[in-house]
Formats: structure tokens, sequence, C-alpha cells
């Protein structure tokens, strides 16, 4: 075998030009693809944990037919103090949960006694919901870090189109559940940067506040945001969720909860999506490069080996062991490729990462892309140009293989 | 006991309109330890004689036996094994393979071929490239030799593997006339130090004069053996 290597590796040196533009080939298509994984992988991980982190949550409860209620916040799937008891003692006995937040979700008009306009707002209670989406505190742009009773959070595109300031007095009206309207004042505490995707337009008050504005007689819930200690669990922990809330059925035997990933409630998850395809394509990409150059490449040595092929052959080499001599060229090729790329993606990574881009999101301004070069994307693109560049020698090697040696001796 | 046994072997090649009858109906014996030479013009069917003789090529007729084997009838793995083990070959070109060093090149059978432990690898190259004498060029590539050093490594690797019997087509065509007498006296030497059966196949009427045995064809038939000293049959 490790004969094989020597007279491929010298195979390859004989050709150097030739060696060099195919390694070129696939360093090139390897580093152009880590580069695109690393960045768009690390702005898909950036975006999602913006999404999750500062408003979704990783999932959410809600009660059955909450989401897809034709009405937008609808108050009357709120679900009851012992429904959301329920869940609370699920959730706190979940190991794999690091916290939860129960919340009340509500539109109504927003007011600073001049001018008026509607508002999606969000009852919480801030020890939780800063357990749950711990990046919401740092979309405080101007403020308190605390939300006290009789305070509210609005976003930065109301308080600019409102003037509205830290510390002034505003009303909320809203209208509960019966169609009775009610209003309550609130103290501006603090102003939120805006963020892209579901609820990055929204204000924040006390859930209490909620319940007393809603009128409610017992302090209802709209859903529950729950983050997990291990993100790349979300799959298996929805599973286990929902088959722990299976059993809990309504009068009719119908589920009382669902459960969704924050995949399912914000729209990024398509742009996300669409990433994922586009680097699928990139990695087609990558194997057509190998593909080719490295068939091309050694058609041509098999073509220019003939009458050596004939001799090797003629003293008694076997066919199989010609194939792998051929087929040994191309994984070297492969490897070296491999190599190459990987150790100038990652220079290439490391020089993005130092000279810091930045790149707008929505409202988000200014974001600082810093892309990760994880092992596994390594890894898998060094083990498919390797399995690529074996796959395309197979063929040159087989017809080398099969060369009656009587004829390629002939061979001029 | 006959190393080569050929019973009126016949080989024909089909072309697009006519069948060529390479060779007709030959049947010759050589014994083991000879120095044996077919000899006859361009296209008289020496080098098909040497093809099947090599397993490179199937007779069409009759029954050609090398080493009490019936060679006609090896599959084609069954054929290079056979030439790995009992047959070396010398080419007219040479054919060194050039990404090799001389020592690699003579290693190269006992490596890819008979798989030959390190230590017996070593001590049987040592001693081959003594014997062609070109212990001294073992480390540089083919490239960097002449043709009649080229042609002492070829010989050095057609019987590194102790075979019965070397092949050898035209192995002076390509030599000048003092380097082709001399690759002929390493030959015989080589076969008198080792016992091997050399064929060769020359049109070089004074290379002819070496062989010890000498069979003659013409149109693809046997028309002459002659022994050393004379003696025809």
């Amino acid at each position: 075998m490790i004969s094989l290597f020597k007279i491929a590796i010298r195979n390859l040196i004989r050709y150097k030009r030739r060696t060099l533009l195919t390694a070129s080939l696939i360093t090139i298509g390897v580093v152009f693809v880590l580069v695109f994984v690393s960045v768009t992988g690390s702005f898909k991980a950036m975006i999602i944990g913006q999404v999750t982190d500062s408003m979704l949550g990783h999932l959410q409860m809600h009660r059955k037919g909450y989401v897809a209620s034709i009405d937008s916040l609808p108050l009357n799937l709120n679900m009851k103090p012992q429904a959301y008891s329920k869940i609370a003692a699920v959730l706190g006995a979940r190991p794999d949960v690091a916290a939860f937040s129960p919340r009340v979700k509500f539109g109504g008009m927003f007011s600073n006694f001049v001018e008026t306009t509607n508002i999606r707002l969000n009852g919480i209670n801030p020890e939780q919901e800063f357990q749950t989406v711990p990046l919401l505190i740092s979309r405080i742009a101007a403020g308190k870090k605390t939300l006290s009773r009789g305070e509210i959070w609005i976003p930065i595109l109301l308080a600019k189109g409102l003037k509205v300031k830290l510390g002034d007095a505003v009303v909320i009206v809203a209208t509960n559940v019966d169609g009775s309207v009610n209003g309550k004042q609130f103290i501006v505490s603090g102003i939120l940067e805006s963020a892209t995707g579901p609820g990055g337009r929204d204000g924040y008050i006390h859930i209490d506040d909620s319940t007393e504005v809603l009128r409610m007689p017992e302090a209802e819930v709209s859903e529950v945001a729950i983050r997990l200690k291990d993100f790349s669990r979300l799959a298996a922990a929805i599973k286990q969720l929902e088959t722990e809330v299976s059993g809990e059925v309504n009068k009719e035997g119908m589920p009382l909860f669902e459960v969704h990933s924050w995949e399912q409630l914000s729209p990024f998850f398509s742009i996300a999506q669409m990433i994922d395809v586009m680097t699928f394509f990139i990695k087609i990409m990558l194997i057509a490069i190998v593909l080719i150059s490295i068939m091309n490449v050694m058609i041509m040595a098999v073509y220019e080996r003939i009458r050596e092929i004939g001799t090797i052959a003629a003293i008694g080499t076997l066919p199989g062991k010609i194939r792998s001599m051929f087929i040994i060229e191309g994984f070297c090729l492969g490897v070296i490729g491999a190599i190459i790329g990987n150790l100038i993606g990652v220079a290439v990574v490391i020089i993005i990462n130092l000279v810091g881009i930045h790149f707008n999101f929505g409202q988000q301004k200014g974001l600082l892309l810093q892309a990760v070069l994880q092992p596994s994307d390594v890894l898998t693109v060094s083990v498919i140009v390797i399995i690529v560049a074996v796959a395309a020698s197979l063929q040159p090697a087989i017809k080398a293989s099969k060369m009656e040696p009587i004829e390629a001796l002939r061979h001029v | 006991m006959a190393l080569i046994k050929a019973e009126n072997i016949g080989k024909n090649y089909q072309t697009e309109d006519v069948v060529v009858h390479a060779l007709q109906d030959v049947s010759f014996e050589i014994e083991p330890a000879s120095f044996v030479s077919f000899v006859g013009p361009s296209g008289s069917g020496k080098t098909t004689i040497l093809n099947l003789i090599g397993c490179l090529d199937k007779p069409s007729a009759g029954k050609l036996q090398v080493a009490d084997t019936d060679v006609g009838m090896l599959e084609r793995n069954e054929s290079a094994a056979f030439r790995g083990k009992h047959l070396g070959f010398i080419f007219q070109d040479f054919n060194l393979i050039p990404v090799l060093t001389i020592y690699e090149n003579i290693e190269y059978p006992l490596i890819m071929v008979q798989n030959i432990a390190p230590e017996e690898r070593r001590e049987r190259i040592s001693r081959m490239l003594a014997a062609v004498g070109m212990t001294q060029q073992a480390r540089k590539y083919p490239q960097q030799i002449s043709g009649g050093q080229k042609q002492r490594v070829a010989v050095a690797r057609a019987l590194v593997a102790n075979p019965a019997l070397v092949l050898a087509d035209e192995p002076t065509a390509n030599l000048d006339s003092q380097t082709a007498y001399a690759v002929i006296g390493l030959m015989k030497k080589m076969r008198d130090d080792f016992g091997t059966t050399f064929i060769f196949s020359t049109h070089d009427t004074k290379i002819v004069g070496e062989a010890e045995v000498l069979f003659r064809l013409e149109d693809g038939r046997l028309t002459a053996k002659e022994m050393k000293g004379g003696a025809k049959s």
C-alpha cells in the first residue's frame, strides 16, 4: 500500500503543472464553500439567536388553536390559571428546560394624550422573561432595565413617532374578551430597539397590569415561552413535551395544548431554509468542480501512461492493483486540495473576523458578522472532496485495469 | 522435462476483411536453462510467439505448455499471476517506470507482484544490482542513465523475482552494437549464474550467433531449429 502511495505521489509530482492546476481548482472550491458556510452559518446562527433570545424563546406553548386562530392575539384562547399551572408543573420538572415565561399578549391603543396609535403589548413577569429571552435587556436603548407595575417599555419607532420620552405618562386602552373597553395610565420606563421578526415592535408591561387592563377575573396566560439548556435538542424536546401534555384534553377529548418551535413562529425560518438550500447548491458546485477536474486529469494520466500500464501488467501486476494505483492518485489529489483548501479557508475566516464586517438586518443596524468555522463543516467538506475525488478516478482507473497488456505495450 | 512445449500452435488475427495467420502449426520444445533465439524477418511471427509464451496473448489453435501449465486456458487474473511468478520480461524500449529509481524499478516485481519481505528484498536487489554492475547508479532515475544501462536494469528487474523464464523481444534493437553485445553477454551470464531460460527475438544477424538454440521463422511457420555448433533439426 505504501508503494502504491509512493508511486501515486511521484506521478503527481511528475506532472507538476497539471497537478498544481487541479489542486488549485479544488482548493478554490473548498475555500469558497468553507467561507460561504462559515459566513452564512454565522449569519443564520446570529439571527436565530436574535429571534429566539430577544423575543420568541426557543419554543412556545399555547392553548390549542391559538396560533392558527384567524383573530390576531385572540383573548378567548388564553389559558386559564389551572391550565397554566399544569404547564408550569410539567416545565418545572423537566431538566432540559432552562427557564420559561408566561405572557399575556393583546392589542391596544397607545395615547400620549395628543396622538393615539395601535400597539401590541406583552404582559410579562420580568424575572421569568429575562431568563427566558436574555437578549431582551440588551434591546433597551434607554431607560431602566427593570419593569415594575405601572411602567411600560415602548418600541423606539413608537417613541419617535409620537415624540414620547422616558418618564412620560401614556395611556393604554384595550378591549377585553367580552368587548368592554378599559384604560390604564403608564409611565414610560424603557425604550426598546426594534428587532426583526414577530414581537420585534411590541411594547411590554407587567403581567399583573395586563390582567388589570383586560379586566380578567383571574390571571390568564396567552403563551408560555420556553428556553432550553441545549438548543440543539429542540426537536427532541418538542416531541417529549408534546407527549407529556398529550394527556391533557378538554371535555370533547381534544388536546388542550400545542407546542411550537421558533421555526413555526418566525418568518426568518424561511430565510434560514433558503440559506441551507444555497449551501447545498454551493456544495453541489464543489462536487462538480472536483469531479470534472479530477476525472479530466485522471483520464489524461491513463492515456499518457498506456505503455507504462502495459509494462506493469506484463510483469504480473494484477488488474486490481493497477486500478488501486490510479484511484490512490485521485485520492491524493483530493486530499492535497482539501488540506490546502481547509488551511486557506480557515485563514480567510480569521481575516474576515479581524477585518470585522458589519451588516444591517431589518431594523437592526451595524450587526457584526462573526464567521465561525465549525469542525464538522471542515470535516464534511473534506470528506465530500475526497469521496468525489475517488469516485472521479474510478472510471479512468477501471479503464487502466482492463487494458490488455499486449495492446498497451504496442501503444505509441 | 521441457520448460516449454508447443504443439501445433497457431495464431490468427481478424482484421476488418481478412484473417491474418500470424502463426501456423508451430511445434517446438525448449529445455530449462536454455539460451534461445527466435529469428526471422519482420512479420515472421517472432513477437507473436513471444507474446504467446509470455501469456500476453492466447493461441488460436494448438496447445502451449509453459512450466507445466496450459497457458492458453488461463483467465486474465491467472495469466497476470502466472507471469508474475514464472516469467520475466525485457522490452525493446526498456520500459522502466520513470517515477521510480533504478533500485525501486528492480524492487517493483518483489513488492507489487510477489510481496517479498523487506529484508529479502534488499538482499535480492543488492545481488542483482551487483550482477548487472549498476550498484553505483541505484539512486538514479531511468532518465539519468544511458540506454545500455537501462537495459541492464531491465535485465535485473526481469531476474530479481527468480523466474524460470525471461522473454526479451528485440532487447538490443535500440542499442549500439557494442552495448548490444554487452547486454546479450549479460543475459548469458545471468543464465549461467541463475539457471534461468532466456528466449529473445532478434533480426540482428550478429546477435543471432550468440544464441545456443535458434528457431527460424518465416511467414508464421517454424522453418528450422539450429543448435550451437551447427546441428540442425
